[in-house]
């Protein structure tokens, strides 16, 4: 009820989608992404207990934390970095297709950016078959090459496996909005005056990325420091 | 305050409101109108708070014998399904689910709140956050103490412990989407004219408490799932035994719970504010001072949380800062009550029932706020850490305070929300009983605490009882205090006084438009030309 979608009907001004509590398209689209960023906020608090917790154990077990960097794939890392830094690039090129009404390249864009999104979820899957083969998985199958690390060596596998895992939560729920949005987009609801729901999903698409250029370094490259 | 071009209002026998605008259950469970998720998250709390007081009346009968009436194991579950739904499911929502939900947009002049279909998938969460926890209640419950303190909660406790983690963990993001909507509805949806210094101080509290939902919960949701792989895979990261570090989880858990407790207190004093000023007939002593008093404990919470630990271990360094900074909060809480208390300061006081909680709340919360100086001094915090004393204290603040606060608001806008007067005689008695009630049964617990009863136990030495009987006996009238407003108001639901749009004559926007509001609220959006709590002299108001 009473959330209705009302057309602005003006000559000049087409397609806005105005839901019936605001009062211009200028609030409305201020309001979604403030609303956006302050989310994105709650997942940099969200996330920060994790690497609150990282960083405990990393100043604690130094020595274990540095031995298991010779488990980590630097180069399917490395990869998966590079394309998620791709996917980027295509999102913020398909919200500007929408915002220029350009309805062909917002689609083009938004597919190049899930098969982005899905290559990363691929390799990752190798990462973790990798880990489950080499029994590097935390409280299942575990057992540590190099005895004394035995323990502390797990909790940093724990640590990868839950950022990791939360992480790629993440990218499969914003690969599920991209779905959303190249439906949308077939369906021609984006134009110049209606972009904010490519915008908002652009912007959590970023974030997402973000979190994983920490990640990267931090779980990777941990006895890298020489 | 306002002009509002709108129809007058006393005409109408049959008029439309956001009540009866439609009919049937999937109106109400399929609607995005503000107003209505108040009424169901109000449904919602009110049942969890009968089922947690329910439990408080349990153990408070198995007090009364020195050695206990119940197993020791049983008590543990029912104090910690106790604080577990009192906390996460009736006072963190309690405020700012219902009242605020329902009064936010109206007061700053809107329509609804900014994101009206994630306020209801707040109020879809909650209830699935609700079920999962009493789903552990009915399998028999938890006994980790409602701070589900590792690595007891995860590794030796054969209680129902992950179901309960997982309905917090789901509730608490009811919570965040609660506040982020408030936050951006305050900063984007103001009406013309409503500038930040004429927002009503109740607003002011809640986008407050917004900014600390929206910035503690995330690390209580992050706290939990790392207990629950802890107890499924048995992955040291809380458990010494296995390489964990017990310590971090307390850090992690008061990081949001201690702000969690200005969740549960600053909504309230939002409440006093509005109804102070209404029943003084007077401006708010120092609107800013107030304003940013909230804005202060908002920031203060964040850094306070190692008064918790001062006997874990942790740096004596670290301890005096937190000491330090936890003195700090009284800064701003003592504003408020010094503010309230020169607001009434030759104004015309009447003594109306939301009032009278108000009167209750100033004096209950400065002897919760007080006590816990004692707490944040770390001398006389060895000897308190533990006992009865901490026990008596929040829930002076917390019962004392927020629930206190709850009822005045929820009698002051009764007749908002329901178009309806409750009985008058009835809910001045019951506001009594409250009052006597509630003391009855934790001032003794500050003398027990005192000397020296620790809290957590089903059994206590033979010298003990006078005090816990006197406390059980305070908790029944208690109970019945919050049972009389229950049957009256629901009485009044059929058989109230119509109340017309302004009853008390207050200030504000909500009292300008029809009661109960109709679906958008304003049938114009408002323009605001005056300051919040502009009361004129006494003969301008009309019932």
């Amino acid at each position: 009820m009473a959330e209705t979608i009302t057309p602005v009907k003006e000559a000049a001004v087409e397609n806005i989608r105005l839901r019936h509590h605001f009062a211009t398209p200028a609030q409305q689209m201020d309001a979604a992404t403030l609303g956006m960023w302050t989310f994105l906020i709650t997942e940099v608090l969200f996330f920060g207990g994790m690497f609150a917790s990282y960083a405990v154990y990393r100043n604690l077990y130094l020595g274990a934390f540095a031995s298991t960097s010779e488990y980590m794939n630097v180069v399917l890392g490395g990869t998966n970095t590079a394309v998620l830094i791709c996917s980027s690039l295509t999102m913020v090129l398909a919200v500007r297709a929408a915002q220029l009404s350009n309805r062909r390249h917002t689609m083009l864009f938004l597919v190049l950016t899930m098969i982005f999104g899905t290559a990363f979820l691929v390799i990752k899957g190798v990462e973790y078959h990798a880990k489950w083969v080499e029994h590097l998985v935390p409280g299942f199958n575990f057992h540590y090459p190099i005895p004394q690390f035995q323990q502390h060596a797990q909790i940093l596998f724990f640590l990868y496996f839950m950022m990791t895992g939360m992480h790629a939560l993440h990218m499969i729920v914003g690969l599920g909005l991209l779905t959303y949005l190249l439906v949308q987009a077939y369906r021609r609801v984006f134009n110049a005056n209606y972009f904010a729901p490519v915008e908002m999903i652009g912007l959590y698409w970023h974030f997402v990325d973000i979190v994983w250029i920490f990640l990267f370094p931090l779980l990777y490259l941990i006895g890298h420091r020489k | 305050m306002a002009t509002i071009a709108q129809g007058t209002p006393e005409i109408a026998a049959q008029e439309v409101n956001y009540l009866n605008v439609e009919h049937g259950w999937k109106s109400w469970l399929f609607t995005t109108d503000h107003k209505r998720i108040a009424i169901l998250y109000l449904i919602s709390i009110t049942l969890m708070f009968f089922v947690g007081g329910f439990m408080a009346v349990l153990f408070r009968i198995n007090l009364l014998e020195p050695e206990g009436i119940f197993s020791a194991e049983t008590y543990n579950r029912l104090f910690s399904m106790h604080g577990i739904i009192m906390v996460f499911f009736f006072l963190v929502p309690s405020i700012p689910a219902t009242l605020a939900n329902f009064l936010i947009p109206i007061m700053v002049g809107a329509k609804d709140l900014a994101f009206p279909r994630v306020n209801l998938l707040s109020w879809y969460i909650y209830v699935i956050g609700a079920f999962l926890t009493m789903y552990a209640v009915i399998r028999g419950g938890v006994d980790t103490g409602w701070t589900f303190y590792a690595p007891y909660s995860s590794t030796y406790s054969n209680s129902y412990v992950l179901a309960a983690a997982f309905g917090v963990f789901t509730a608490g993001f009811s919570s965040i989407l609660t506040g982020l909507n408030f936050i951006v509805t305050v900063h984007k949806m103001r009406a013309p004219g409503m500038s930040w210094s004429r927002l009503p101080l109740f607003v002011w509290s809640n986008y407050a408490t917004g900014l600390i939902q929206v910035l503690g919960t995330p690390v209580l949701a992050i706290v939990l799932l790392l207990l629950a792989f802890e107890r499924i895979a048995h992955v040291g990261i809380f458990d010494p035994n296995i390489g964990g570090d017990p310590i971090l989880f307390q850090h992690l858990f008061w990081f949001y719970s201690h702000p969690a407790v200005y969740i549960m207190i600053l909504p309230g004093m939002g409440v006093i504010s509005e109804i102070v000023s209404c029943f003084s007939r007077k401006r708010v002593f120092g609107y800013n001072f107030v304003a940013f008093s909230s804005m202060a404990i908002a920031v203060l919470s964040f850094v306070v949380w190692g008064h918790h630990m001062f006997l874990t271990g942790q740096s004596v360094y670290t301890s005096i800062a937190f000491s330090f900074l936890s003195m700090m909060v009284a800064v701003p809480s003592a504003i408020k009550v010094f503010n309230w208390t020169a607001t009434m300061y030759k104004g015309s006081v009447s003594f109306d029932t939301p009032m009278l909680y108000a009167f209750g709340f100033i004096g209950l919360f400065t002897i919760g706020g007080l006590t816990g100086l004692h707490l944040a001094t770390l001398g006389t915090d060895i000897a308190l850490h533990g006992t009865y004393f901490i026990v008596a204290h929040f829930h002076y603040v917390m019962v004392g305070g927020m629930v206190m606060a709850f009822m005045g608001g929820l009698h002051f806008w009764w007749p908002k929300m329901t178009g309806r007067m409750y009985p008058e005689a009835w809910s001045k008695f019951a506001a009594l009983i409250v009052f006597i009630g509630f003391n009855l049964t934790f001032f003794p617990q500050f003398i027990l605490g005192y000397m020296g009863m620790p809290r957590r136990y089903h059994a206590y030495p033979p010298e003990f009882q006078a005090l816990n009987v006197l406390s059980t006996a305070g908790a029944s009238i208690l109970g019945i205090g919050y049972l009389i407003p229950m049957v009256y108001l629901i009485w009044s639901l059929k058989n109230g006084p119509k109340a017309g749009p302004n009853p008390w004559g207050a200030a504000g926007l909500e009292w300008q438009i029809q009661s109960p509001p109709t679906t958008f609220n304003f049938d114009e959006t408002p323009i605001v030309t005056e300051e919040a709590y502009n009361y004129g002299p006494l003969e301008e108001v009309v019932g």
